[in-house]
């Protein structure tokens, strides 16, 4: 793994140490300190999008990157958030929204545990058949009982007394903004934590290879099931956030299935098993439309059709996800740590194995 | 009672349609351990190109032979710039490899020939016909003819020719068969070739009933639970699954849907996979994996 470092130097704090710290509180304060010099587009369009976005793949990751499990159902997660944090809102709104986010999430884990369980018996790509069984459910329960979206017209949800945090009004673009980034920093928290600690070392020798990780003790089946509930924890939240926080107003059709595959393409163009790579998959993955759509109007005045811009653009990822898989699969929080630490020669690549024996 | 036969054998035809997509699958799966989501991508591409060019004004057998070549020039590209360089890596990441190969055919498809929904006429008429009281498609029997004709066609290459027996030791055991000698980048070539021919004979004929655009590539998403059920690395398999899935949606929308409110046709189909993961993991057909540490 690259991001476990065996060192043997007891001095409490060595210059890499430090220099990392320093980059976090760094990151952390530009983090609070942004809705002062940041532009209202940029805050609403960009930053917001980004950060749930991290957060999704964030969630995702530690059961695709970390526990090796592969999903096609981000998107029903998320939906599962948007819908419950929706409904508990509706008729239970004496319950705070943190606290409605959090049961969200334990709703969401709970399902996750139930369309995780065929992977105590199946493996790899058997799995995306369990996780797209989730996602078209969901679309269809979502959609044709009027409970889930309270009969309101075209099916969309939003929530009935805006964003309320104890009692104070955060639908100020401020309050969204502080909303956002304090669920993000606090989960990105406790998920980087996780996978440091025994659950997440399971979850790697089951990814790594699960037939010995069970030879060696480690519990599979519940392992695997943590997995796809920590992860369904965390992607519900960020689709709870991406209804009411980013858009506002949500439907089905703001997580279907493209959706998913936008939250894999960010762990895969990120770093799968890294929790920076979430980060830098969304970014990149926030940024490139917006600059092909500069470049496009830079060169050639904004003549391009618009069809021809979005296929250029699929295209464009496409080869990113191979490039990325052959050349390095760990991403670019990879490509990142090979940039800023010259020692990082010290740990050798993780050598590929064969998967026939 | 004449009622439901109609509705078992419209649903058993509609899942033979099913099946010929599901075949393509299989073809990859048993010779390079790949799960190649572009399947349905390269069927889109073989459909547009066809329904492209036919509606230009060229004429249909000189078209097929382009659109061919076209798809065994994709065939060997794929190979060259996705398959050599990802060999030996995980099933997980060859999927997600195949996954973005989708994106790539799918711009360039549409990129190059539009998105527009285009009409394809392959002049098979399809006026129902009785047999009995029972109502059948025309359309949908030539569908089960073709499907039946490739499954026999395939299954005889599989077990009764070099060619296939190379192609099984190949998806048994990559490093085994390489260093028997075996040239595995040809053998790559040649499945992807055929992949891309049966996925355009179903295209073709998806095509000619719904239409050649977009929602052809989603005919991947349809395949899958085909699979699970029928068993990855068999053609009679893909065959056995299209069926039952087929029935088994007509029957459930018919007598299932209305206590639920109806539409349940896009999960039905994955629930009963799931149903069928539950007891048989390896499917119908398929060979159960052993593992070794």
């Amino acid at each position: 793994m690259a991001d476990i470092d065996v060192t043997f130097d007891t001095r409490p704090l060595d210059w890499r140490t430090a220099v990392s710290f320093a980059g976090i509180a760094a990151v952390g304060l530009l983090a609070v300190l942004l809705p002062v010099f940041a532009s209202e587009y940029w805050l609403v369009a960009i930053i917001i999008p980004f950060l749930i976005l991290s957060l999704a793949g964030l969630g995702l990751n530690l059961l695709t990157g970390y526990a090796g499990q592969i999903s096609l159902g981000s998107g029903a997660f998320m939906m599962i958030g948007a819908y419950a944090t929706f409904a508990l809102q509706l008729r239970l709104p004496a319950v705070p929204l943190p606290l409605a986010l959090v049961a969200t999430g334990l709703i969401a884990a709970a399902v996750g545990v139930v369309f995780g369980f065929p992977a105590t018996r199946i493996k790899s790509f058997y799995l995306i058949v369990s996780t797209l069984a989730a996602q078209f459910l969901f679309e269809w329960l979502f959609v044709k009982f009027p409970w889930f979206y309270n009969g309101y017209s075209a099916g969309s949800i939003s929530l009935p007394d805006g964003i309320e945090l104890f009692g104070l009004d955060a639908s100020s673009l401020e309050g969204r903004y502080y909303l956002t980034l304090a669920t993000v920093a606090i989960l990105t928290l406790i998920a980087s934590n996780l996978v440091r600690s025994q659950t997440g070392r399971n979850w790697m020798a089951i990814r790594d290879m699960d037939t010995a990780a069970a030879v060696i003790g480690v519990p599979i089946v519940r392992a695997k099931l943590q997995a796809f509930a920590v992860s369904s924890f965390i992607l519900a939240i960020a689709g709870a956030l991406w209804a009411f926080v980013y858009l506002g107003s949500a439907g089905v059709h703001s997580f279907g299935l493209t959706r998913s595959y936008q939250i894999l393409f960010i762990i895969i163009i990120g770093g799968l098993g890294t929790i920076r790579g979430a980060f830098l998959g969304a970014a990149f993955v926030s940024v490139l439309p917006l600059s092909l759509d500069w470049l496009s109007q830079r060169l050639f005045g904004g003549n391009v059709d618009a069809s021809l811009l979005q296929n250029s653009q699929k295209v464009i990822f496409g080869v990113l996800i191979v490039w990325f898989l052959i050349r390095e699969p760990e991403g670019l929080a990879r490509l990142l740590s090979s940039a800023t630490a010259p020692a990082a020669s010290l740990h050798p690549r993780k050598i590929q194995r064969s998967s026939s024996c | 009672m004449s009622f439901f036969l109609e509705t078992l054998i419209g649903g058993l035809l509609s899942g033979t349609m099913l099946s010929l997509a599901a075949i393509g699958f299989v073809l990859i799966y048993k010779a390079s351990g790949v799960f190649n989501y572009s399947q349905g991508s390269l069927l889109l591409l073989g459909a547009l190109t066809f329904a492209t060019l036919t509606g230009k004004g060229f004429p249909m057998i000189p078209t097929l032979a382009v659109t061919i070549v076209l798809l065994i020039l994709a065939a060997l590209a794929i190979e060259r710039f996705l398959l050599r360089p990802l060999t030996n890596r995980s099933p997980m990441t060859l999927f997600m490899a195949t996954l973005g190969l989708a994106y790539i055919i799918e711009g360039v498809a549409q990129g190059v020939m539009g998105a527009e929904v285009q009409a394809l006429d392959l002049g098979i008429e399809d006026i129902p016909i009785f047999v009995g009281d029972i109502l059948i498609s025309q359309f949908d029997l030539v569908a089960a003819g073709v499907a039946i004709t490739l499954t026999a066609i395939l299954s005889f290459i599989f077990h009764r020719t070099r060619f296939g027996i190379s192609l099984r030791a190949v998806a048994d055991d990559t490093r085994a068969a390489l260093s028997l000698g075996m040239d595995i980048n040809r053998i790559w070539q040649i499945v992807w070739s055929l992949a891309g021919i049966v996925g355009l004979v179903a295209g073709l004929l998806w095509g000619a009933r719904q239409g050649v655009q977009f929602s052809l590539s989603l005919v991947v998403l349809k395949a899958l639970p085909v699979l699970i059920i029928g068993g990855f690395t068999s053609v009679a398999g893909a065959i056995a699954g299209g069926l039952i899935v087929g029935a088994g949606e007509s029957l459930a929308e018919t007598y299932l849907g209305p206590f639920v409110g109806g539409g349940i046709t896009p999960w039905f189909a994955y629930v009963l996979a799931l149903v069928f993961l539950s007891f048989r993991p390896a499917g119908l057909f398929g060979e159960r994996q052993i593992e070794r540490v």
